[in-house]
C-alpha cells in the first residue's frame, strides 16, 4: 500500500505529461483523482497506525551497505501524508480554474503531482538516504515549480534562488545524515530514532547538528536564509498555496520534528534552534506588516509561522513538541486557504498590491468573508484554530526551560511577534476589502467560479470546527501524531478552548488589542509607503545573495580560469600525462615497488631483431609524423605488424589474426582520411628553432623518456615474477565442459562474458553511426577540393592524347591489380566464412571474420572506384548492423524462453555435408550477431570515408553549373 | 624475451607520449594507435609470456595455467584491439571534420 501510495503520484505524473497542451482540464481530471486515490489509501491506513503501529515495506537494494528502499508509515507520517494529500486535492481542485488555457497546464500538473510524490516519499521513508533523496528531488521539483512561468524572469530568478539556498542547505543534510548513519551504524529511521543517547554523547554531535540544521533552516526559510521564500512567490498562486503552506517549507519542519526525539534536548540545540525560530518569529512578522504586495505579506507571515514553530521545538519539553506538531496543521489549514483567496483577488482584479486595491467586500463577499476567518485565525483570535497552537506556544514560552537570557527573553518576543501578526493580519483584510472602492483596477472585480471557493470553503470550514470543538475534531489524529514522536515521553495536553483567566489568554489580549492599535497608527504611513520595511530594507538577503553568487561563480571562478585554464590541447595533455605518471609513481614507490633486476638471458636473437624493426618503426613513426604522413603511416604499420609477429610467437594465435585483419583496416582508413589533410612542406628555415622551442621539445622528450622507462620496468617486473593463481583456471577448466568449445579466449568472448561483448560491439555500432553522422555533415576544406596531383597528371596524359577520352588513364591505372583484387572477393568470402565457423574451436570468430569481410568489400572499392562498385553491389551496412545487434541480443533473451539467465548459452556440435562436424553452440548465434554488426560497422566507416572523394568533385560540378548558368 | 618486449612497450610508449604532445592532429592519431599498441602489448604480458604453448583446448580436454596460455589477458586485448580501431575511426573523422570547420590542422583548431 505504500509503495502505491508513493509511486501512483509519480505515475500520475508521467501519465500527465503525455496529454496535449491544450487538454488543460483531463490533466486537472487526472491529478485530482490521484490525489484522492491517494488522500483515500491514507485514510485507509488510519486504523492501523490509531492503533500505535507501525507500517513498513522494505525492498533490499544494497542491504550490505545498509541502503534499502523502505517506507514506514507511522502516526506522523500518517498525518503530514494525509496534510499532503488533501491540500493537494484541494489545490488541485483550484488550479483548475486558477490556470489559463494558455498555460501549458498538463506541464503544472506533472510537475505538480511529482512533487506530491516527492513529498510523500519524503514523509514516508524508512532510511536516511532515502530521505535525503527525496528531499532533494522537492528542492528540483520546487524548482521546477516556482520556475514555471519561464518567460518570467523573476520566476526564474526565484526558482533558481529557491533552488541554490535549499539545494545546497540539502547537500549538507546529506551529509550531516551521513554522519548519523556513522555513529548509529545504520541508516535504518527505527534503529536511529531508538538511538537517541547515542547521538547526543557522541562527539561528532555538534557539527551532526550544525549540519542537519544547515538542511532544515534553508528548507524553511529560517532566518539568515529566509529571504528565498518571498521570491518563490514568482510561481503562479496554487504553487505558493501548495509549498508555502502544506508541503516544501514544511519538510524542514518535518525533519525537525522526525529528528526530535534523538536530537533536541541539549544545550547546542537550544542555542542553534532557538535563536533562528525567535528572530525568524520577529522579523518575519515585521517584514510582514510593511508588505505592499498580497502574496509577499503571506510569505513573510509564512516565514514567521514557521520561525514559531521552531521556537517551539527548540525549547525541548514534550509539551511544545506537542503544541509545534498542532500548529504545523494549523497553519498549513489557514495558509492555504490565505494564498487561494490572495490568488482569487489577483485574479480577479489584475492586481496584488495592497495601495490599489481597497473596498473590494462589495464585489466578492464570500471571498471576503472566507478571508476574514483564515485571517483571523492566523492572527490568533479565539475560537479558531490558530489560537489554539498559538495559546500552547505561550504557554510554554513563559514556562523556564533553561536558566539563560534567551529563554527569560522568549515570552515577550512571543508576545511582540504575536501583536505583529495581529496588525498584518487585519491590514491584509482592511486594506483589501474595506475602504472606499478601487480605482483603475486593471479587472472588474467580481466573485470567481463556485468550485474555485469550495477548495477555501472546506479550509475555513476546518479551521472553525476545530477551533471551537478541538477535541472532538482533530484530537485524536493530533494524538497519534504525537504519540509515534513522543511515544511515552507524550505528555498530557488538553485541547480545550478555555483554559481560564491565565498568563497566556492574558498575552493573546494584549497581542490583540496592541494589534489592532498598532495598525491604525501605522495605516496612513502604510497606504502609501513604498514596498519593504523602514531600517532594513537596505539589508536585503537576496542581494547579498547574489553578490555572493557573483563572487563564486563568475569572479573566483574567472580568475581560477584565468590562472590554471588553458583551452589548448598540449598543455591539457601534458598535465594529464604529468598525473597519470604521478599516480603511478607513488602507488608503485609507496607499496614499495621494487624493480625486478635487468638479467640478460634466454633472449632469442630473431626475437630481438624482431624488437629492433619494432622500436626503429616505432621512432621513425614519431619522428616523421609531421612532415611525412605516408611514410609515417607506413612505419606505424610496420609496429603494427611486429606486434602482430609477437602474438604469434607468444602462442596468441586469435591476437594476432584480429590484428593483423585490424590493421589492414586501420591502415585503409587513414589513407583514406589523408587526402583531406592540409599539405605541410618540410621548410628549411623551420630547422632553425627558438630556444624557447628547444626548451618545450626537451621537456616532452624528457616525459615521453620516463613513461618510457616507467612502462618497461613495470612491465619487465612483472613478467618476470611467479604467476599467480588467477581466475583464468577456471575458464580454462570450464571452457569445454561448459562452453562447449576449445578456443578459450572465443569462449570467454561470447560465452562467459558475453554481456561485455554485447556492450562492446553496442559501442562499435555507435562509433560507427556517429562517423557516419559526423561524414554526413562534412564539409572537406576548400584547398583539398580539387582532384589529387596523380589524377591530374594522369587527365592532362589524356588531354594531350587526341585518341583517348578524359578519365581513360584513370580506368587503366593498376589495371592488372585491380583484377586480382576483385577476383579475391570470393576468396575473402570464403575466409571469412572460415574464421567465423572455426572460432569456437579454433583461432577465429565473428571479430576476425567480420573484419576479413569487410576487408573484401573495402578491396572492390579500390579496385573499380566507388561508382563502379555501387552499380553492381547494394551493401546496406546499417542493415547488417541493425541484424547483428538484433540477433546478437536476441540470443541472449532466447535463453530467457528456457528459463536461463540472460545469454545462457547452449552448446552442441552439428555434423552439416561437406563442412563436416561443426560447434553449434548458440552462442554461435551471438558470435553470428557480432561479425554482422562488426561487418556492417567497418564497412559503414570506411564507405562513409570512401564517399568523401565522391562528394568533393559533385560539390565542384555544382559550382561549374552554376558559373555556366550565369554565363548564359 | 622479457626484456625485449618490455624495451619494445617502453619504445612504443615513449613514441605514443611524445607524438600525444604535438600539435598536429595527425601526430596525436598515430600517438594514439602507437599507445595502444604499447598498451595491448602490456596487459597481454601480464599473462606471462608463453612460447609453444597450446593455446586451444584438446576436445573434451581441460587446460591448466601450466599447460596452456593465460586466456584473460588474450580476450582483453581482442575486445581492446576492436575499440581501438573504432576509436581510431572516430578520432579520425573528428579530426578530418576540424579540419573542414577550422581550416587548420592544429590540435586546438588554430594555429
Amino acid at each position: 500500500m505504500l509503495l502505491i501510495l508513493v509511486l501512483a503520484p509519480f505515475a500520475g505524473s508521467l501519465a500527465a505529461i503525455c496529454i496535449p497542451a491544450h487538454k488543460g482540464t483531463a490533466s486537472a481530471w487526472l491529478s485530482g483523482s490521484i490525489a484522492l486515490f491517494c488522500l483515500a489509501i491514507s485514510a485507509g491506513l488510519y486504523p492501523i497506525v490509531a492503533a500505535n503501529k507501525v507500517l513498513r515495506y522494505d525492498i533490499n537494494w544494497l542491504p550490505e551497505l545498509g541502503l534499502n528502499f523502505s517506507l514506514r508509515m507511522d502516526g506522523f507520517a500518517w498525518m503530514f501524508a494525509s496534510l499532503v494529500t488533501a491540500i493537494g486535492l484541494l489545490v488541485v481542485i483550484y488550479a483548475r480554474y486558477y490556470m489559463s488555457a494558455n498555460d501549458p497546464v498538463p506541464r503544472f500538473f506533472a510537475l505538480f503531482l511529482a512533487f506530491m510524490g516527492a513529498m510523500l516519499g519524503m514523509v514516508l521513508s524508512g532510511n536516511l538516504i532515502l530521505l535525503a533523496i527525496f528531499w532533494e528531488l522537492t528542492s528540483i521539483i520546487s524548482f521546477l515549480l516556482i520556475g514555471y512561468w519561464h518567460h518570467n524572469a523573476n520566476a526564474r530568478d526565484g526558482a533558481r534562488m529557491a533552488l541554490t539556498v535549499t539545494g545546497t542547505g540539502g547537500l549538507c543534510m546529506f551529509v550531516g545524515l551521513m554522519l548519523i548513519g556513522h555513529i548509529v551504524g545504520s541508516y535504518d529511521l527505527d534503529v536511529v530514532l531508538s538511538s537517541g543517547n547515542l547521538i547526543r554523547n557522541d562527539p561528532l554531535y555538534t557539527p551532526v547538528l550544525i549540519l542537519i540544521l544547515l538542511g532544515v533552516l534553508t528548507k524553511s526559510a529560517q532566518f539568515p536564509f529566509h529571504f528565498w521564500l518571498p521570491h518563490a512567490m514568482a510561481a503562479p498562486t496554487p504553487v505558493s498555496a501548495y509549498l508555502h503552506s502544506a508541503t516544501l517549507v514544511k519538510a524542514g519542519v518535518f525533519l525537525l520534528i522526525r529528528l526530535w526525539p534523538v536530537m533536541a534536548g541539549t544545550d547546542q540545540w537550544f542555542w542553534l534552534v532557538g535563536l533562528a525560530g525567535l528572530s525568524t518569529l520577529l522579523l518575519g512578522a515585521y517584514f510582514a506588516i510593511f508588505q505592499q504586495d498580497l502574496k509577499g505579506l503571506l510569505a513573510y507571515s509564512t516565514i514567521s509561522h514557521l520561525g514559531l514553530i521552531t521556537v517551539l521545538l527548540s525549547l525541548g519539553s514534550p509539551l511544545a513538541a506537542v503544541a509545534a506538531i498542532f500548529h504545523t496543521m494549523n497553519h498549513a489549514t489557514f495558509k492555504a486557504s490565505l494564498f487561494m483567496a490572495a490568488g482569487i483577488i489577483d485574479h480577479e482584479t489584475g492586481t496584488r498590491d495592497m495601495r490599489k486595491l481597497s473596498g473590494l467586500f462589495k464585489y466578492m463577499p464570500i471571498t471576503a468573508t472566507l478571508a476574514m476567518v483564515a485571517s483571523a485565525s492566523m492572527a490568533g483570535v479565539p475560537l479558531l484554530n490558530g489560537f489554539l497552537s498559538k495559546e500552547m506556544f505561550f504557554a510554554e514560552a513563559i514556562e523556564t526551560h533553561k536558566y539563560n537570557a534567551l529563554d527569560t527573553l522568549t515570552p515577550y518576543i512571543a508576545t511582540l511577534a504575536s501583536m505583529f501578526a495581529v496588525t498584518y493580519s487585519l491590514r491584509f483584510i482592511y486594506s483589501v476589502f474595506f475602504g472606499p472602492p478601487p480605482q483603475d483596477l486593471p479587472k472588474t472585480a467580481h466573485e470567481p467560479p463556485h468550485w474555485m471557493l469550495a477548495p477555501i470553503y472546506f479550509l475555513v470550514f476546518s479551521c472553525l470546527v476545530v477551533g471551537v470543538i478541538p477535541a472532538l475534531t482533530i484530537g485524536p489524529f493530533l494524538h497519534t501524531a504525537v504519540q509515534s514522536v513522543l511515544g511515552d515521553a507524550t505528555p498530557v495536553y488538553s485541547l480545550a478552548v478555555w483554559h481560564g483567566w491565565n498568563l497566556p489568554l492574558f498575552m493573546s489580549l494584549i497581542a490583540l488589542v496592541g494589534g489592532i492599535g498598532l495598525f491604525f497608527i501605522m495605516r496612513p504611513y502604510l497606504a502609501t509607503s513604498i514596498e519593504g520595511p523602514p531600517f532594513f530594507r537596505r539589508l536585503e538577503g537576496q542581494r547579498i545573495f547574489e553578490r555572493v553568487l557573483v563572487t563564486l561563480s563568475w569572479k573566483w571562478a574567472r580568475s581560477i580560469e584565468m590562472r590554471a585554464g588553458t583551452r589548448r590541447l598540449q598543455p591539457q595533455m601534458r598535465v594529464l600525462v604529468a598525473v597519470a605518471l604521478l599516480a603511478g609513481a607513488v602507488t608503485l614507490l609507496s607499496q614499495g615497488f621494487k624493480p625486478a633486476n635487468i638479467v640478460l638471458r634466454n633472449i632469442d636473437p630473431a626475437f630481438a631483431l624482431l624488437w629492433l624493426v619494432g622500436m626503429v618503426c616505432a621512432v621513425g613513426a614519431a619522428y616523421q609524423a609531421k612532415f611525412h604522413r605516408l611514410a609515417a603511416l607506413v612505419l606505424l604499420g610496420g609496429a603494427g605488424l611486429v606486434t602482430c609477429v609477437t602474438f604469434v610467437w607468444l602462442s596468441a594465435p586469435d591476437l594476432a589474426a584480429t590484428q593483423l585483419l585490424v590493421e589492414i583496416v586501420t591502415t585503409v582508413l587513414i589513407l583514406l582520411g589523408l587526402r583531406w589533410l592540409p599539405k605541410r612542406i618540410e621548410d628549411p628555415d623551420d630547422q632553425l628553432m627558438t630556444i624557447s622551442t628547444r626548451l618545450r621539445r626537451l621537456r616532452d622528450l624528457a616525459f615521453a623518456v620516463f613513461a618510457g622507462l616507467g612502462m618497461m620496468l613495470i612491465s619487465y617486473t612483472v613478467m618476470t615474477r611467479e604467476m599467480p593463481e588467477t581466475i583464468s583456471s577456471y575458464f580454462l577448466e570450464r571452457a569445454y565442459s561448459e562452453g562447449g568449445g576449445t578456443n578459450v579466449v572465443n569462449v570467454i568472448l561470447v560465452d562467459f562474458r558475453g554481456f561485455d561483448t554485447l556492450g562492446e560491439i553496442a559501442v562499435l555500432c555507435i562509433v560507427a553511426l556517429t562517423v557516419f553522422a559526423l561524414l554526413l555533415r562534412f564539409r572537406p576544406a576548400t584547398e583539398s577540393l580539387e582532384a589529387p596531383e596523380q589524377q591530374r597528371v594522369q587527365n592532362a596524359f589524356d588531354d594531350d592524347h587526341p585518341d583517348r577520352k578524359k578519365g581513360d588513364s584513370v580506368t587503366e591505372y593498376l589495371l592488372v591489380p585491380s583484377v586480382i583484387m576483385r577476383w579475391m572477393f570470393p576468396v575473402i568470402g570464403m575466409l571469412a566464412a572460415f574464421l567465423f565457423f572455426r572460432g569456437h574451436d579454433l583461432p577465429g570468430g565473428g571479430f576476425a571474420a567480420g573484419i576479413a569481410m569487410s576487408i573484401g568489400f573495402i578491396l572492390q572499392y579500390m579496385a573499380g572506384g566507388t561508382r563502379w562498385v555501387e552499380e553492381r553491389l547494394r551493401i546496406h551496412p546499417l542493415r547488417w548492423m541493425a541484424i547483428g545487434l538484433i540477433v546478437a541480443t536476441a540470443t541472449g533473451l532466447g535463453s530467457w524462453v528456457f528459463g536461463y539467465p540472460f545469454l545462457t548459452s547452449h552448446a552442441q556440435y552439428a555434423s552439416l555435408p561437406i563442412l563436416g562436424k561443426i560447434p553449434l553452440a548458440s552462442a554461435i548465434l551471438f558470435d553470428l550477431g557480432v561479425f554482422s554488426l562488426v561487418l556492417g560497422a567497418t564497412v559503414l566507416i570506411l564507405i562513409a570515408l570512401a564517399h568523401q572523394s565522391v562528394r568533393a568533385p559533385r560539390a565542384q560540378i555544382r559550382a561549374a553549373r552554376l558559373a555556366a548558368k550565369e554565363n548564359t | 624475451m622479457e626484456l625485449v618486449l618490455s624495451a619494445g612497450i617502453g619504445v612504443l610508449t615513449a613514441s605514443g607520449v611524445w607524438l600525444l604532445f604535438r600539435p598536429r592532429t595527425y601526430q596525436v592519431i598515430i600517438g594514439l594507435s602507437l599507445l595502444s599498441y604499447a598498451v595491448n602489448l602490456f596487459i597481454f604480458g601480464m599473462g606471462r609470456l608463453r612460447v609453444n604453448a597450446p593455446p586451444v583446448l584438446e576436445p573434451g580436454g581441460v587446460g591448466g595455467l601450466l599447460t596452456h596460455t593465460d586466456p584473460i589477458p588474450q580476450a582483453l586485448v581482442l575486445t581492446a584491439i576492436v575499440i581501438g580501431f573504432a576509436m581510431t575511426a572516430l578520432f579520425l573523422v573528428v579530426l578530418l571534420a576540424s579540419r573542414g570547420f577550422t581550416g587548420t590542422d592544429h590540435v586546438d583548431g588554430r594555429e
